[in-house]
């Protein structure tokens, strides 16, 4: 770990010039991966922001009948929130699927979508890494690449996201509220994670003096058909080798809207407004569910360790959307698949 | 007075170990500590050219930067940086000796600050240029280069020519991964400069006295100089046996600086130490269609360092099983690139026996037979090897209580016949078998006249239960109650302690125990017999007892002399006994533990995910001092086989030689959520023909065979056969004869 | 024969030490005022300024739970708490958890003796502390609620059942306490 400073930031506001002063600097809100990082010596902000006592706490209903949720609220508080355990029980059931208990209690909001890849080279400064060392080439597409990404890669980087929460936040297609120099902006969630193209070092479009404030929740939150089912290697406390949040709104026998998102498989929470929009209309039932699993993973690419991911994922997405239409969603502390 | 030997008896280290004031090894705070940051070779092979340590020394508070350079003088013979574990013959790896890298993860410098976040942060400004050059990491690359080691298992009759006669023939290849010990506190070191040349250290080691004479060698020191500790060691599994790298880096430190220092290593840099090796194992089985052995052939080749030949008993372990009038063993070692692979929780047993109760459940199908019975079929009352009966056996007892408690007799044989709603079922058994060593230890007991009793040996609690067991073995011993008696341990100016590993540790410190106690009466006895009037006069030895506080005459408490009474008429204000455990060679049997391990798998069909929801672990093992601690021994051993046979594996990227999960997040063990339930039980195995006391050990026997008894539930759950180590979702999926073909050749044929 | 240059690389950066910060916190009910550099864990506070060596380090990384102690009444892992964002905080430790009583023994530390729920100790306070944090959660109902929330505490020595064992004991001896 590097010998950075450290300072407070007052108030939104001030942590927008402070970052703006320091092009090295970074905020620090759970720490829970930023600190790991900079123990690995692979983040060395030369100073820290602390954030936490910014006002971004708050967990409350929108005008338009959403839920606006502060950049700063725990994890666990967010899972366990009342408004999101009855009207948003994706995103609690996602929240849950992640890490454990002791870092929900410590990883903010905002913090969650700006974790970085958990990709083995990305961690291991030893090699090669076009995320972590822009140029310096990507060790996972010709290495141990078995949890690495099989949907929008590109030649630089096969990384993936790590986080359970945005897998959820993009079903449900949150907007992503942000402070800089220039004022506030929103970011619809799809929007927020970046592929890695050639610039791999680059997550997310939040640009390097922004600060994320806040995460909005539209009105329509699936309670009623949903599920998010994670896979992996372990049954608790592992990163996902895919999983699926699934969202149905059924009425009269047949999806009337439907939302799709996968984790583990690449660079961003991965949606297919395609493979939604074949389930819109239809009666729900698995030739229906196997159709929109097909066309999310028509271009998916597997490499040496991770094709099998491509059948997992079709099958994870067949049966998450079944555990959705039937209103039995996977309930995270129950290990076997519903 | 009722025995503590065989009750469930807490740990009388409980409440130290629940309040936090047991102290490991890293854990010394001590005026003046400097901290040690390791910097490690990112290089496989190759010489180090150059290491720039000016930006690192320009840090404020930095110390020291040592390296092969400028560190204090070491020894330069091999025989020097040997210890009681060494494989023999070899050249034991040396830290900071020279500029060769001989494994990736070497440590190469140790860089010293007054705090560990300044030596942690100048480790990373340490510069290093090195010579690089070409490396050989991957034992698939090697299989042809490897050499067959000597083993003692000789071969029985024409393993070949039966097994080419066979009614039926299985063969098939079984690999088992890298897999590291990650004993969840780090290896760490704090030595302590005492001014006079002399040292105190405090390792992380499962053997003081090993460690003792390791630095005496290396650095030239005299015994009566050199105090190592290790009052608690938070698990070690083996890593421990033998000395880590962290002492010695320490101990350069605290000669250089003259002061002390601690070295605590990252979980990262424990991928530098030890492991199990990565083997394959090639088994080939004849039987007779009515489930006869004829022939049994087991071929093991394992990795190893160029500098040191590490093998294990993974082959001959059919000839305590099963009868076979035919067999051949064969080891080979394929040298590579890599630090020298160690002893591993029942190391030999838990990767041999995993292949050759897989090829027998495998045989079993192939005969359409019930596994559980073909083992009953091929039983063995006699070592084969030797011919020699065992001490105890009560293996056949293993399997029929723990196929009761398990309701083995409700099992469908057909694969993918069981289900529960989504998950196919899977019924697996296996059995277990391993040594039942002992080993010469000495103990010393120290009376006074308070009636308070101190037993004390060298030897290290890793989390087995020495602690508790010397305490009741010796309040039997000495009728007294156990919250009356200290242990202590972890001392090397304590008496005479091998290290703690084999599981051997419980029987042979129970002997030394005993006859120590037994010293201690005949001078009770003896200068109560001076006493006037004493109701003791004329009684022998072996016609009295210590209990309850008194020595008394046997099945006569009315002629009894409080012990407080004797000491203080005899004016005798304290008694040490020390002796060894003394055991009588017995060369006319076999002496092993067994067990029967029945587990219970749940396969989700369409997407794999493996549970094991239930495990049945039967085990003979002598007699249990402990059924609390002993239970927990074999529980352990169960959730290690269940890790074994679904999580583990080191994943090494051969290109840099490097293990790419070097933490414990994606290194990959068993967590809360992986262990459901898991049943032990103890089958009575009275055994009076290995010690007096019939004690055996549980240390290793608990996971023998639990990762065959899971993949044979695997298979029987889903119809794949999963030979290659750990067995993770995408096997399962695996396009038949594809992905295991290579390693996992298998076919069973019928004449 | 190639070469190779490994750790660094070249760096541009200072080799000052960060300047020190003074904070309070309320360790184990007692009032502590430190000067603390930003790059000092709450863990390598606790263990090599406090003598706290109760809490452990097992991974430094958050993935193992052995650092696991209570920061206000929450569970967190201490190895990836900076102590300096901590101002005005109130940690327990395994020391602390039986209200400082050196004596006394919290409902949890009598349980794992108990179902012995432990080997070799290393993990245990960070259990401990983790199935205090657990219990005042209110969360867990059932024995799969309980592995699915201890996860994130790993115990080599695999005393799992027994530390499942445990917890369920002692959230019965104190009566659903929050």
């Amino acid at each position: 770990m590097n010998n950075f400073a450290y300072s407070r930031a007052a108030d939104v506001a001030d942590a927008v010039r402070q970052i703006a002063a320091d092009r090295n600097a970074k905020f620090i809100a759970g720490g829970t991966n930023l600190i790991d990082l900079m123990k690995y010596d692979v983040e060395r902000p030369v100073r820290l922001i602390d954030i936490t006592r910014l006002p971004l706490r708050a967990v409350e209903e929108t005008r338009d009948g959403g839920v606006r949720v502060g950049a700063l609220v725990p994890n666990s508080d967010l899972a366990y929130h009342p408004l999101i355990e009855a009207r948003y029980p994706l995103l609690a059931s996602a929240i849950l699927a992640g890490a454990s208990a002791q870092l929900r209690n410590m990883a903010s909001t905002g913090g969650n979508l700006l974790q970085r890849t958990r990709c083995l080279y990305f961690y291991d400064t030893a090699t090669p890494c076009n995320k972590r060392e822009p140029g310096s080439g990507c060790s996972a597409i010709n290495g141990i690449n078995r949890t690495n990404a099989i949907l929008g890669t590109s030649e630089a980087c096969i990384a993936t996201h790590p986080s359970d929460m945005c897998v959820a936040l993009a079903a449900l297609e949150a907007t992503v509220h942000v402070a800089g120099p220039s004022g506030e902006r929103c970011i619809d969630f799809a929007d927020f994670h970046r592929l890695p193209g050639d610039t791999p070092d680059r997550d997310t479009n939040l640009e390097s003096q922004e600060i994320i404030t806040a995460i909005e929740l539209p009105a329509k939150g699936f309670a009623e058909n949903h599920s998010y089912l994670k896979i992996r290697d372990r049954l608790s406390y592992a990163f996902a080798l895919v999983s699926v949040a699934a969202a149905l709104e059924i009425n009269g026998g047949r999806i009337r809207d439907a939302r799709l998102a996968l984790g583990g498989v690449a660079h961003k929470p991965w949606r297919d407004r395609e493979a939604e929009a074949l389930l819109q209309g239809a009666v729900p039932e698995r030739t229906v569910f196997a159709k929109a699993a097909d066309r999310l993973l028509r271009d998916a690419k597997g490499y040496a360790h991770n094709a099998f991911k491509i059948d997992l994922a079709r099958r994870a997405i067949i049966r998450t959307l079944a555990q959705a239409a039937n209103a039995t969603p996977q309930i995270q502390s129950v290990k076997k698949i519903r | 007075m009722t025995s503590s030997i065989g009750t469930a008896t807490s740990r009388v280290d409980g409440r130290a170990k629940v309040t936090g004031r047991a102290k490991y090894a890293g854990e010394f705070n001590v005026p003046g500590l400097a901290y040690g940051a390791v910097v490690m070779s990112t290089i496989t092979k190759g010489r180090i050219a150059r290491i720039d340590t000016t930006q690192a020394l320009k840090v404020e508070g930095v110390i020291d930067i040592l390296t092969h350079d400028n560190r204090p003088p070491m020894a330069s013979d091999d025989k020097d940086y040997s210890d009681d574990v060494a494989p023999e013959g070899g050249s034991p790896f040396r830290p900071l000796y020279d500029d060769r890298i001989r494994f990736n993860r070497q440590p190469i410098a140790l860089v010293l600050a007054e705090d560990w976040e300044t030596a942690r942060f100048a480790a990373t400004l340490v510069q290093v240029h090195y010579e690089v050059e070409g490396f050989a990491t991957d034992l698939h690359a090697e299989l042809e280069r490897a050499r067959a080691v000597d083993k003692p298992v000789k071969p029985r009759g024409d393993a070949s020519k039966a097994l080419a006669r066979a009614a039926l023939r299985l063969s098939a290849d079984y690999l088992i991964p890298a897999e590291y010990h990650n004993p969840m506190e780090p290896f760490a070191a704090t030595v302590i400069w005492d001014g006079d040349g002399k040292l105190t250290i405090h390792d992380k080691t499962q053997g003081v006295q090993n460690v003792q004479r390791y630095v005496c060698g290396i650095f030239h020191l005299k015994p009566d100089d050199v105090r190592v500790t290790s009052p608690f060691v938070g698990g070690a599994f083996g890593s421990g046996l033998r000395p880590q790298y962290e002492v010695v880096l320490a101990t350069l430190g605290a000669l250089k600086l003259k002061r002390p220092v601690r070295v605590v290593l990252t979980r990262e840099e424990m991928y530098g130490l030890s492991y199990r090796p990565m083997t394959l194992e090639r088994l080939a089985l004849g039987a007779s269609a009515e489930g006869a052995l004829d022939a049994v052939m087991h071929e093991a080749i394992a990795m190893t360092s160029r500098n040191e030949d590490f093998s294990r008993n993974d082959t001959a372990w059919a000839e305590l099983l099963y009868k076979s009038s035919n067999a051949r063993y064969v080891h080979k070692l394929a040298a590579l690139d890599v630090v020298t692979p160690a002893d591993m929780r029942a190391p030999g047993a838990a990767t041999g026996v995993y292949a050759l109760e897989c090829a027998m459940d495998e045989l079993a199908v192939a005969l359409k037979l019930d596994p559980l019975e073909l083992r009953l079929r091929c039983y063995s009352e006699r070592d084969q090897g030797s011919g020699q009966p065992y001490s105890s056996k009560q293996l056949r007892e293993c399997y029929r209580q723990g196929a009761e408690a398990f309701g083995w007799a409700k099992r469908n044989a057909a694969p993918r016949s069981m289900r529960d709603g989504s998950e196919l079922v899977g019924w697996g058994m296996a059995t277990g078998v391993w040594e039942a060593l002992q080993m010469p230890f000495a103990t010393r007991i120290l009376l006074t006249a308070n009636g308070h009793v101190e037993v004390s040996c060298a030897a290290t609690d890793i989390g087995t239960g020495t602690y508790t067991v010397m305490a009741q073995v010796a309040a039997d011993m000495l009728g007294a109650p156990v919250d009356s008696i200290t242990v202590k341990l972890g001392d090397s100016s304590l008496p005479q302690a091998q290290v703690e590993g084999g599981s051997w540790t419980a029987a042979s410190v129970a002997h030394a125990i005993a006859n120590a106690a037994d010293d201690l009466r005949k001078e009770l006895l003896a200068l109560a017999q001076t006493m006037p009037n004493s109701p003791l006069q004329g009684l022998k030895l072996d016609d009295v007892v210590l209990a309850d506080g008194a020595i008394a005459a046997k099945g006569d408490t009315r002629r009894s002399i409080g012990l407080a009474d004797v000491m203080r008429q005899a004016g005798v204000e304290r008694i040490e006994k020390e002796r060894g455990s003394d055991f009588k060679e017995d060369d006319k049997h076999a002496h092993n533990t067994h067990s029967a391990v029945l587990a219970e798998v749940k396969v989700d069909e369409e997407l794999g995910v493996i549970r094991v929801t239930r495990v049945v672990n039967a085990v003979a093992a002598g007699r249990i001092i402990n059924t609390k601690t002993a239970t927990s021994q074999i529980m352990g051993g169960v959730v290690w086989g269940i890790g074994m046979a679904l999580h583990e594996e080191a994943l090494v990227d051969h290109a840099f030689g490097r293990v790419m999960n070097a933490n414990i997040a994606e290194y990959h063990v068993p967590v809360n959520a992986d262990i459901h339930e898991v049943k032990v039980i103890f089958v009575e195995e009275p055994d009076s023909v290995i010690n007096p006391l019939g004690i055996k050990g549980v240390g290793e026997i608990g996971i023998v065979g639990v990762a065959a008894a899971v993949a044979n539930a695997v298979y029987h759950a889903t119809g794949t056969r999963v030979r290659d180590l750990p067995i993770t979702l995408d096997k399962l999926a695996r396009p038949t004869g594809s992905g295991d073909l290579e390693l996992g050749q298998s076919r069973a044929a019928k004449q | 024969m190639g070469s190779s240059i490994g750790a660094a690389g070249s760096r541009s950066e200072s080799q000052a030490k960060p300047a020190a910060i003074s904070i309070t916190l309320t360790v184990n009910g007692e009032s502590r005022t430190l000067s603390v550099a930003p790059w000092t864990t709450l863990l390598d506070l606790l263990r090599d300024r406090l003598d706290l060596t109760g809490t452990k380090k097992g991974c430094d990384h958050g993935q193992c739970g052995a650092c696991t102690v209570l920061l206000d009444g929450r569970r967190v892992t201490s190895c990836l708490t900076l102590a300096v964002m901590k101002d005005g905080a109130e940690i327990v430790t395994i020391e602390g958890l039986a209200n400082g009583d050196a004596d006394a023994l919290h409902p949890l530390q009598k349980a794992f003796i108990e179902h012995d729920a432990f080997q070799c100790g290393y993990c245990t306070p960070g259990q401990i502390c983790s199935a205090a944090g657990l219990i005042a959660e209110g969360r867990a109902k059932t024995a799969d609620d309980i592995r699915e929330l201890m996860s994130g505490n790993i115990c080599r020595c695999g005393a799992y059942p027994n530390i499942v064992a445990a917890i369920q004991e002692a959230m019965d001896a104190m009566g659903g306490r929050r």
